[in-house]
C-alpha cells in the first residue's frame, strides 16, 4: 500500500474529499489533518441556528466520529501543517513529524479579514468563522444589549438577524452604498434593507468607521468618520476573508487571489490539488478565474478531486450556487452575476416573491430568488445547460420555465437523423 | 422509539431506532447509512438526501413545501411519485416502521 492521500483542512472541502474518495472506491490510506480541535462540522449554521440555540454542535457535525473509523479515514485534529516538501512528497507538522503523500489536497480555507481601525483589539469585538468564535458570539449575545455589526454582507446580515431575533438592539454599518453589493442587484439589496428595517434593525450604508472606543479594555462605541457614535457592548465584524495561501506559496506553488489551480483543480504540481475557499480556479460560468466561498464550491470541488485521485481525471465545471437565511427569508442564488449587463425581474418585491435574472451579452448568467424556489432550481438547469432564454421570457410569468428547459434538454438528447 | 428502515440501491435493508422529531436525514448520518450525502446540511438547497418513500407511508407524511418540491427537480436520480427529501421528514410515532429506499446516486 502506498502513502495515499493527505488532505490538509477539515472544513467542508477537506471532509468531502475524504468521504468521496471512499465512495469512489479509493482503497489507499487517507489522512485528514486540521488545525481545529473538532471533528469536521458545517459552518453555515454558525451564523444561523447555532447562535439562536436551535442547533447544537452535535447536530452540525458533518458526520459522527465513527464515520472516520468506519471509512478508515485517519483524522488528525488540532494539528498544523507547517511546510510541504514537494521533492520528498512529505508534509511537515508543527510537532516536527513528517507524513508522506502520494496525492496532497490543500483544503486550507481562509481566515477573517481583520478590521484595521483603532480599538479593533478591544474586548467585545468579535469575528465569526470557527466554532470557537461562534461560541464566543453566542455567549456574548446573552449579556450584550447593543450590538453593532460592521459589514453588510451575508455574514454580517445573518448575525444581525440572529441578534435582533434574540431581542437585541442592532445596528449594521456598511461601507458601501448598499447591502451585499458585491453579489446582488440593487433591488435585492433594497428588499433586504427593508426586511431588516421592518424588524427593527438599523442599517447605515456609506459608513466609514473612524474608531472603536471603550474603557478598561472593553468596547463601548463605534464612531464613524462624520462623528456619529453608536453605543455597543458587542461588535461583530464581518468584512470578508483572506485565503490561506502561505503553505502553497512557501512550497513554490503559484498563488493569485488564492492558490492557483487549473480546470482539473491541480496546482503547479500535478500531485497537489487546492480546493474550496483557498483556491482560485478557472470558472466557465464566470468566464474568469475566481475564488468562491461557499458550501457548493467546497463540496463539488472535493468530489471532483476525489474522482480524479481515484483514477478518473476530469474537469471541474459545476454550477456555483449560494444561499443566505435572514429572519424568515431565504435568498437563493444560482450562477455568477458579476459582469452582467442586463437585469430583469420575475414576480415582485411587494408580494415577497421575487427573482432577478442576470444576463451577460444576451446569455443568462445568474438568477437570485426570494420565495420563488422553482425559479432557482430551474435557473440552475438553464444556466448549467446553456439553455437559450431571452429577458422577455424570463420576466413573463406566463412562460413556463420548467417546460422550456425540459423541451430544450429533450431535443438535445434526441439522436439526429443523419 | 420509532424505527426507520433504509434500503440501499442494492437492496440491503438496515433498521434504525430514531427519536421522535429527528429527521430521516439526520438519523441516516448518525447511524452511518451510506447513500445520504446531505451536502447543504438540511436546508433544502441541494438534493443529496433524496429518498423514495415506500407507498404505504407516503400519504402519511405532511405534504412537501414548495421549496422541497423545487429541489426535487434537480435530484441526481430522477424523481418518482414518492420522492422526498429526507431532511424534510421528521419522524413521528405514527411513522414507526417507515421504509425509505435510497437512490443509486445523490450527486
Amino acid at each position: 500500500m502506498g502513502a495515499g492521500t493527505v488532505i490538509v483542512g477539515t472544513g467542508q472541502a477537506g471532509f468531502q474529499t475524504a468521504a468521496s474518495l471512499r465512495s469512489e472506491g479509493y482503497e489507499e490510506p487517507i489522512t485528514l489533518i486540521g488545525e481545529e480541535p473538532h471533528i469536521p462540522y458545517q459552518r453555515p449554521p454558525l451564523t444561523k441556528g447555532f447562535p439562536l440555540g436551535q442547533q447544537s454542535f452535535e447536530s452540525i457535525q458533518l458526520r459522527p466520529e465513527r464515520f472516520y473509523r468506519d471509512h478508515r479515514i485517519d483524522l488528525l485534529a488540532a494539528k498544523r501543517v507547517t511546510a510541504i516538501d514537494r521533492a520528498e512528497r512529505k508534509v511537515q507538522l508543527e510537532s516536527g513529524a513528517r507524513l508522506s503523500y502520494e496525492k496532497l489536497v490543500l483544503a486550507v480555507g481562509a481566515r477573517n479579514r481583520k478590521l484595521a481601525v483603532k480599538g479593533a483589539e478591544l474586548d467585545g469585538v468579535l469575528y465569526l468563522r470557527s466554532l470557537e468564535e461562534a461560541i464566543a458570539v453566542k455567549e456574548g449575545l446573552q449579556s450584550a444589549q447593543e450590538i453593532v455589526v460592521i459589514g453588510g454582507g451575508f455574514i454580517g446580515l445573518e448575525i444581525a438577524a440572529v441578534a435582533r431575533t434574540l431581542g437585541k438592539s442592532v445596528t449594521v454599518l456598511e461601507a458601501l452604498p448598499r447591502l451585499m453589493s458585491r453579489v446582488v442587484a440593487p433591488i435585492i439589496s433594497d428588499f433586504f434593507r427593508e426586511l431588516h428595517a421592518s424588524r427593527g434593525v438599523k442599517i447605515i450604508c456609506d459608513a466609514t468607521i473612524s474608531e472603536i472606543s471603550g474603557s478598561h479594555g472593553k468596547v463601548q462605541r463605534v464612531v464613524l468618520r462624520d462623528g456619529t457614535a453608536f453605543p455597543a457592548d458587542l461588535v461583530m465584524v464581518g468584512v470578508g476573508i483572506t485565503p490561506n495561501v502561505e503553505l502553497a506559496r512557501d512550497a513554490g506553488l503559484g498563488v493569485a487571489n488564492g492558490v492557483a489551480v487549473n480546470e482539473y483543480l491541480e496546482t503547479d504540481d500535478e500531485n497537489i490539488f487546492a480546493i474550496g475557499d483557498c483556491a482560485e480556479h478557472p470558472c466557465i460560468f464566470a468566464g474568469a478565474r475566481v475564488r468562491l466561498e461557499s458550501v457548493q464550491n467546497a463540496a463539488d470541488q472535493a468530489q471532483r478531486v476525489a474522482t480524479t485521485i481515484a483514477g478518473r481525471r476530469s474537469c471541474y465545471r459545476a454550477l456555483p450556487w449560494f444561499w443566505t437565511d435572514q429572519f424568515d427569508i431565504k435568498l437563493q442564488m444560482a450562477g455568477i452575476s458579476q459582469g452582467h449587463d442586463q437585469i430583469v425581474t420575475r414576480g415582485n418585491a411587494a408580494s415577497r416573491k421575487l427573482s432577478v435574472f442576470y444576463f451577460k451579452q444576451d446569455r443568462l448568467v445568474a438568477v437570485d430568488s426570494i420565495n420563488r424556489p422553482l425559479d432557482h432550481m430551474i435557473g440552475r438547469k438553464l444556466i448549467a445547460g446553456g439553455v437559450p432564454l431571452t429577458p422577455e421570457q424570463a420576466t413573463d410569468e406566463s412562460v413556463d420555465l420548467r417546460a422550456l428547459e425540459h423541451t430544450v434538454t429533450q431535443k438535445r438528447s434526441e439522436p439526429t437523423s443523419h | 422509539m420509532p424505527k426507520v428502515i433504509y434500503v440501499s440501491a442494492k437492496g440491503d435493508a438496515r433498521e434504525v431506532d430514531v427519536p421522535v422529531g429527528t429527521t430521516v436525514m439526520a438519523a441516516a448520518l448518525k447511524n452511518g447509512i451510506d447513500g445520504i450525502v446531505a451536502e447543504c446540511g438540511g436546508v433544502c438547497m441541494c438534493s443529496t438526501c433524496h429518498v423514495f418513500v415506500d407507498e404505504n407511508f407516503f400519504d402519511r407524511l405532511p405534504p412537501a413545501q414548495d421549496t422541497e418540491e423545487a429541489v426535487l427537480e434537480i435530484a441526481a436520480e430522477e424523481r418518482q411519485p414518492t420522492s422526498r427529501l429526507s431532511c424534510q421528514i421528521k419522524v413521528t410515532d405514527d411513522l414507526d416502521g417507515l421504509i425509505v429506499r435510497l437512490p443509486e446516486r445523490q450527486r
